[in-house]
């Protein structure tokens, strides 16, 4: 607890600038990766973050110190050069989009691999801790390292702010924001070059390995949340920088325990949490919306079956019991029980003499689902020349979804008929 | 100068098992399916070696599992979530990753794993391990490896042939397109596996994709880009461990470098010949 209260006062002069540092990163990270993940290039995240090791690396044996602008330089430039030669692999070969990222990740990474043992095997006393790019190190974060990586993020943050507009074009609409002149080539060179920003910024906390998660997961998370692109900016750079601070406190409060992958483990929790409780297609939400569903069904089922009895019976409004309606569907009686009480409730029937009654409100409804039936039926035959056998399954599905509007539509077009297929008389 | 031989015996039994199924992975445009298991696998690994300690056996089976498992994940995140598939791939396979990081980071006193050999692997060691029949056992296991492999593509060729160039027309003909879809998964996992222990996590990518996109340039028929893929991988393991040599540096590393090198070769000739 002591700990905790340490930490979340940032109390420590060493955690607070890992603090910061990992929350900037990750707010860049986050927000770059929801474009490209809305661009479905989200993997460029990964080549791009296996790529940047060669220059790392070069960076390196140029210079002979580990100074962050030099390596993040050498990480932007090989991590850029990564993205041209994706580019050129799928103009000018016959491979696929999927294939010529792995080809460049794998020889670029490769390549990392094999200056970075030769660094190693050589004596340079400076080179140790050079492969903590890998996995990430973000305890080592210092004062020098948070204005760099931040003053990245910051970048990243003006630019996304100031071409929002553009950008969300881009991604919602490609041929929309051709037509409108705008340069999608050079956006799209742009969104690239800020993703390969963010992955140098990002691989001081998390490692080359683990950057693509810090772009995707957040992404994923907050697509559970909204639609829409403001909100879903925020969502996951919200996301993006609890998990980082969660991250930090579980390697600050447990030894030996690795800052990167927790941060991602954390940012997948978040995801799968958000996956359950999210209010946009999020499980709860869609098992909801599924149970009204089948629930405004049976109501209005019902009371069609309440104005089959009452059209048979000669136009008179009728009187119903339970059993008559079991003998014409299958339900189960307490299934059957709730909704008669419900049907009560909102007016549509009402109870009379052990039985129930239609009030002329639930048969204006009821009317009107026989009707939909019926005129869907007809439209099946008529324009899609199905047999009357076979039409009725199908508007027993559609009659509960037609709007109004279909509805009139419907109606103009099949000009008001008298008779479905099976005879029966459409009601108006 | 034997271990030299031995070495790239090794790589070359390794770089062949992966080349097999890379096959069908490029063909499928799955590619990065393969980069998401050769990361994945690694919390499997972990686990086998917390549990068993250095039993291969064990690892393979424990990690082969995993590798499916985030498979299956990962197609249940896209149709379930309706996340794009690449999307679904970077978010399982960084958790995987994550997990099994943690995991090795956790029992790094208490088993011999370390984040060293998740990265460059033993290839390097496999000289040094015990012999039986005077070959290190290893070898032997990649060997029964790419024997396996090599029977599961020959015994069931058609099946792969035809789930992977014409999936509706296989589902039509009565092919059970999702069993051969994850016996293909299953057969990347054991290869990823395999690698693993030779080359680490990160650069079976290459063994996978490599080899396959050259012998996919170069080749007309699948028959013939499975046998150019061994080949060229075979090549690449055999130049890359000189080079490594050479440059006194990650022999898995050069292997990865070799192969990009004969890739930029092989597709400047083609485009040469087709200008001609």
């Amino acid at each position: 607890m002591e700990n905790f209260w340490k930490f979340v006062l940032l109390s420590e002069f060493h955690v607070r600038y890992v603090v910061i540092g990992c929350t900037l990163i990750s707010i860049g990270t986050s927000i770059v990766g929801v474009f490209v993940s809305l661009r479905k290039r989200a993997l460029l995240g990964d080549v791009v973050s296996h790529a940047v090791l060669p220059g790392i690396c070069l960076a390196f044996l140029w210079k002979e110190e580990k100074n962050p602008i030099w390596l993040g330089i050498g990480a932007f430039i090989s991590g850029w050069l990564a993205i041209v030669c994706t580019d050129m692999i799928r103009r000018y070969s016959k491979l696929k989009e999927d294939a010529s990222l792995a080809i460049v990740l794998s020889i670029f990474f490769g390549a990392g691999i094999m200056l970075l043992t030769m660094i190693q095997q050589s004596d340079n006393a400076s080179q140790a801790g050079l492969d903590s790019f890998l996995f990430g190190k973000a305890a080592s974060i210092t004062s020098d390292d948070v204005k760099i990586f931040g003053g990245i993020a910051l970048l990243i943050i003006i630019t996304i702010t100031l071409l929002y507009k553009h950008f969300q074009i881009l991604c919602f609409d490609e041929m929309f924001a051709k037509a409108i002149g705008l340069p999608v080539k050079k956006m799209e060179l742009l969104l690239s070059t800020l993703a390969v920003l963010a992955v140098v910024s990002g691989i001081q906390s998390v490692g080359v390995v683990l950057i693509s998660g810090m772009l995707i997961i957040p992404y994923a998370a907050a697509r559970f949340w909204t639609n829409r692109l403001s909100v879903l900016l925020l969502i996951a750079a919200l996301i993006g920088s609890l998990s980082s601070i969660g991250g930090v406190y579980v390697s600050y409060t447990i030894s030996r325990m690795p800052t990167g992958p927790w941060i991602i483990v954390i940012a997948f929790f978040f995801a799968f949490i958000s996956f359950i409780f999210g209010t946009n297609k999020g499980k709860i939400v869609k098992l909801l919306q599924n149970w009204q569903y089948q629930r405004k069904i049976l109501d209005e089922n019902i009371l069609k079956t309440f104005y089959q009895i009452c059209e048979k019976s000669g136009g008179n409004i009728s009187f119903c019991s339970v059993e008559t309606i079991l003998s014409k569907r299958a339900y189960s009686p307490l299934k059957l029980h709730n909704a008669l009480q419900r049907l009560w409730k909102q007016g549509y029937i009402k109870p009379e003499k052990k039985c129930w009654k239609l009030t002329p409100e639930g048969y204006e409804k009821g009317k009107r689902i026989v009707k939909l039936h019926r005129l869907w039926e007809v439209y099946l035959m008529e324009h899609l020349k199905l047999n009357p056998e076979h039409v009725h399954n199908d508007a027993e599905l559609i009659e509960h979804i037609i709007t109004p509007e279909l509805e009139k539509e419907l109606e103009e077009k099949l000009r008001y008929p008298q008779y479905d297929p099976h005879q029966s008389p459409i009601p108006y | 100068m034997v271990n030299a031989f031995w070495i790239i015996i090794a790589g070359s039994l390794v770089a062949a098992s992966c080349a097999l199924p890379g096959c069908f992975l490029l063909l499928r445009r799955q590619s990065l399916v393969g980069d998401a298991i050769s990361h994945a696998i690694l919390p499997g690994i972990a686990i086998a070696y917390l549990f068993f300690g250095r039993n291969p056996w064990v690892i393979w089976i424990s990690a082969t599992c995993f590798g499916l498992f985030s498979t299956i994940l990962m197609d249940w995140i896209h149709y379930k979530t309706k996340l794009q598939a690449d999307t679904a791939i970077g978010v399982v396979f960084t958790f995987f990753f994550a997990i099994g990081i943690i995991l090795v980071s956790f029992f790094a006193g208490n088993v011999d794993i370390d984040q060293e050999c998740v990265l460059y692997g033993e290839i390097a060691y496999i000289p040094l391990e015990n012999k039986w029949l005077g070959v290190p056992v290893s070898i032997w296991r990649q060997l029964i490896l790419l024997v396996f492999i090599i029977a599961a593509i020959s015994i069931f060729y058609k099946q792969f042939l035809i789930t992977t160039f014409d999936e509706e027309f296989a589902k039509l003909s009565g092919f059970q397109t999702t069993v051969w879809h994850y016996a293909l998964m299953g057969i990347v996992s054991l290869a990823t596996v395999v690698s693993f222990e030779a080359v680490g996590a990160i650069l079976v990518i290459s063994f996978l994709v490599v080899p396959a996109a050259i012998a996919f340039l170069l080749a007309h028929r699948l028959i013939s880009m499975l046998i150019i893929s061994v080949i060229v991988s075979i090549i690449i393991s055999f130049a890359g461990y000189w080079l490594a040599i050479a440059f006194n540096a990650s022999i898995a590393g050069a292997m990865a470098v070799v192969s990009g090198i004969s890739f930029i070769v092989i597709w400047m000739y083609e485009k040469i010949k087709k200008i001609n």
